[in-house]
């Protein structure tokens, strides 16, 4: 009975990593409706930038905000630089953009920084009595992270006239034009926040796996999975989605088909779960007339 | 009688010609030698190997050559993928015409080849790899591996609980592929009938998992009191961490492959790893008893001498220094017969060849039937500050 708790509890702490991965998955598809392959490799080559300050002596969250801002530029400048003469090639080309843009951020990130791998410091205590040993501190302050950033992402979407802007601009960007938003400029900010909140998904998760140029690529799946179970234009069902993954996987693994095949029945759940709702368990389903 | 006498003298010059014929890649003066490193891409860490071993035939050559011919080692950068492995093998192969191909880094690179050099019967000679399956003399006889096998490794672990604690109950994880499995089988082969009763949960975790929480949550349910942790550097450092934190203290032993002090016992905690056994067969150059050591000594002059500002610290260098040591040794008893037979037969008799660089007592030894020369290993102990070796040597099973 305890391995099972503990096996729950280990299962929410990496749910955490899978919902704050979801999180920015949930972003860029709200602002832009592409789901971008390059998003973990970006918020890897930002948590070297994090790593590279706090070793030049920054102190940690000054480090941490800096990294958002320059996370930020990073989407936005992605955006203008490549993205926008793409506007009107068809969602392929942008696929292949995506690609692209994950290979060159792995082997920019290998070739600055090196393939090694690193330890990265958490802001939470460290101490390993914590909870009996079931969940790190770290592991609880990453996932109550996760959950403010949850908050700030729906308070944003849900209350300012920003975000509501970028939704349209997203949903409608002809629409929208007309009522006078600045489409472009939504979508560049759309991805430039994205970024930001791929790089607080790094740094929280960074302490956990250890940093390496392809931290993110396993991650990035089950994230992927999360934010489709629960529903990619949804923060919420997103964020839920990654935890229900992590337990998931966990109680698979250790009860059911064992660790070969966890991410197998995670997947079968998942597309069992889009075959009844194929907006995910808390999406919206949209009807667009034609 | 007379055209007996022609005949006899004719089919010499023949041989002869034959012989000289047969030596591609060797001239009077020089012995061109191919080789495929990782200098760029997400292993460029071990083109130091290769580094050194350039360096290494330079200081042979400044010396004079070998028997009286100089060494060309034509080391090439392969990036640690396998398409372009193939390529640079054949253009070495067949546009500059190397003897052999020589301590080629990489499993999945060298694999790729493989059947190539063996179908041109071109020796292959020291892989750079610790995978089992180079001593498959057999089907494979132009490979010849060098550095004892991940199997070897994980023989000599379960020999050793089997001799300091018969009653243990061990757990182990490993990772799912040739890497994790050689291991599992080395200490399956040593078990044996045994391996049911001593082994309470084996686990393995693919190396796509974003943590291996789960594994070592499952293997502590199961009981055990010794944990064989057979992963490649970052899991290792996740599961010696999280071991640690779950309040679990079994006996851990730790495959060789992740013992690096920077990428795994510092991310994971250096106090936190106190305790762990692991096995060894090269100096280490940070090791305080090797300061008066004449093979550590030679080995610091040729660094300062001919690698000047690499990093001594790097375990990559002593290694490379010992296969080009071990080369040049099997290229001094070919003699002038530089044939690419005889090259692969001189390989596969080596007889108790000791190399300064080695732990004492550790050979090198190749047979006909063993083309497994390194089997074995002195266990060391980490400490906190540094690995501290105890004990005999240890040898695993044959091929």
């Amino acid at each position: 009975m305890q391995a099972l708790w503990h096996q729950i509890f280990s299962g929410i702490a990496t749910g955490g990593i899978y919902a704050s991965v979801a999180l920015a998955l949930v972003m860029i598809y709200q602002a832009t409706h592409h789901v971008n392959f390059a998003q973990g490799e970006m918020a890897t080559f930002s948590t070297y930038i994090a790593l590279a300050l706090i070793e030049a002596g920054f102190p940690y969250w000054l480090a941490f905000l800096a990294t958002i801002i320059v996370s930020f530029a990073i989407g936005v400048i992605i955006e203008r630089v490549l993205m926008r003469p793409m506007a009107e090639a068809p969602v392929l080309a942008s696929v292949g953009v995506f690609i692209g843009l994950l290979l060159i951020f792995n082997s920019v990130t290998g070739w600055i920084f090196s393939y090694s791998v690193k330890a990265f410091p958490s802001p939470f205590p460290e101490t390993s009595q914590f909870l009996g040993g079931w969940a790190s501190p770290h592991e609880v302050g990453a996932t109550l992270v996760t959950l403010v950033v949850l908050v700030l992402v729906y308070g944003f979407f849900r209350f300012t006239k920003l975000g509501l802007a970028m939704r349209a601009a997203a949903y409608n960007p002809v629409s929208s034009r007309l009522v006078g938003i600045r489409v472009g400029w939504m979508l560049a900010l759309g991805w430039g926040l994205a970024a930001a909140i791929g790089a607080i998904a790094g740094m929280m998760v960074a302490p956990i796996v250890f940093l390496d140029p392809s931290m993110m690529s396993g991650i990035l799946l089950y994230a992927f999975a999360g934010a489709l179970l629960g529903g990619i234009d949804n923060p919420l069902g997103a964020v839920i989605g990654g935890f229900a993954v992590g337990v998931i996987e966990n109680l698979a693994g250790a009860y059911v088909v064992g660790p070969e095949l966890k991410l197998t029945l995670a997947l079968v759940i998942i597309i069992a779960v889009l075959i009844f709702k194929p907006a995910g368990i808390f999406g919206r389903v949209i009807v667009s007339r034609v | 009688m007379k055209y007996l006498l022609w005949a006899a003298v004719l089919a010499t010059l023949g041989l002869a010609r034959a012989e000289a014929g047969d030596m591609p890649g060797v001239s009077a003066t020089e012995i061109k030698i191919g080789q495929t490193m990782p200098y760029s891409g997400p292993a460029s860490a071990y083109g130091a190997d290769g580094r050194a071993e350039v360096a290494y035939f330079k200081m042979i050559n400044d010396q004079g050559g070998i028997n009286g011919r100089k060494i060309n080692l034509m080391s090439v950068d392969d990036g640690y993928s396998p398409p372009k492995t193939v390529e640079q093998t054949r253009m070495l192969v067949e546009q500059e015409g190397v003897s052999f191909m020589f301590n080629g880094l990489g499993t999945p690179t060298q694999t790729a080849v493989q059947k190539y050099l063996n179908m041109k019967k071109v020796p292959q000679l020291f892989v750079a790899t610790g995978a089992d399956k180079w001593g498959d003399y057999q089907h494979f006889p132009w490979t010849i591996g060098y550095q004892p096998s991940y199997r070897v490794e994980g023989q000599i672990y379960a020999k050793y609980v089997l001799k300091t604690k018969p009653d243990a109950k061990v757990a182990i994880i490993y990772q799912n592929d040739d890497f994790g499995k050689d291991y599992f089988n080395g200490v399956k082969d040593i078990f044996g009938d045994k391996y049911a009763k001593m082994v309470a949960k084996d686990i393995s975790y693919e190396v796509t998992d974003p943590t291996t929480d789960q594994q070592v949550v499952t293997l502590q349910a199961s009981g055990a009191d010794t944990l064989m942790i057979f992963a490649t550097p970052k899991f290792a450092a996740q599961i010696i961490r999280k071991v640690y934190d779950i309040n679990w203290h079994p006996q851990e032993f730790l495959t060789n492959v992740s013992i690096s002090v920077g990428a795994v016992l510092k991310p994971a905690g250096v106090e936190k790893a106190v305790g762990i056994i692991t096995g060894g067969y090269i100096k280490d150059s940070t090791d305080p008893a090797w300061a008066n050591d004449q093979g550590m000594k030679d080995w610091l002059a040729f660094m300062d001498k001919y690698m000047p500002g690499a990093d001594k610290t790097d375990g990559n260098y002593t290694y490379g220094y010992a296969v080009a040591m071990t080369l040049a040794h099997v290229l001094k008893e070919c003699g002038n017969d530089l044939s690419r037979e005889n090259i692969m037969k001189q390989a596969t008799n080596i007889h108790a060849l000791e190399i300064p660089v080695f732990i004492n007592g550790i050979t090198v030894n190749t047979s006909p039937t063993n083309f497994h020369p390194l089997r074995q290993l002195q266990l060391a102990r980490w400490n906190g500050k540094t690995w501290e070796r105890f004990g005999d040597i240890i040898e695993g099973n044959g091929s």
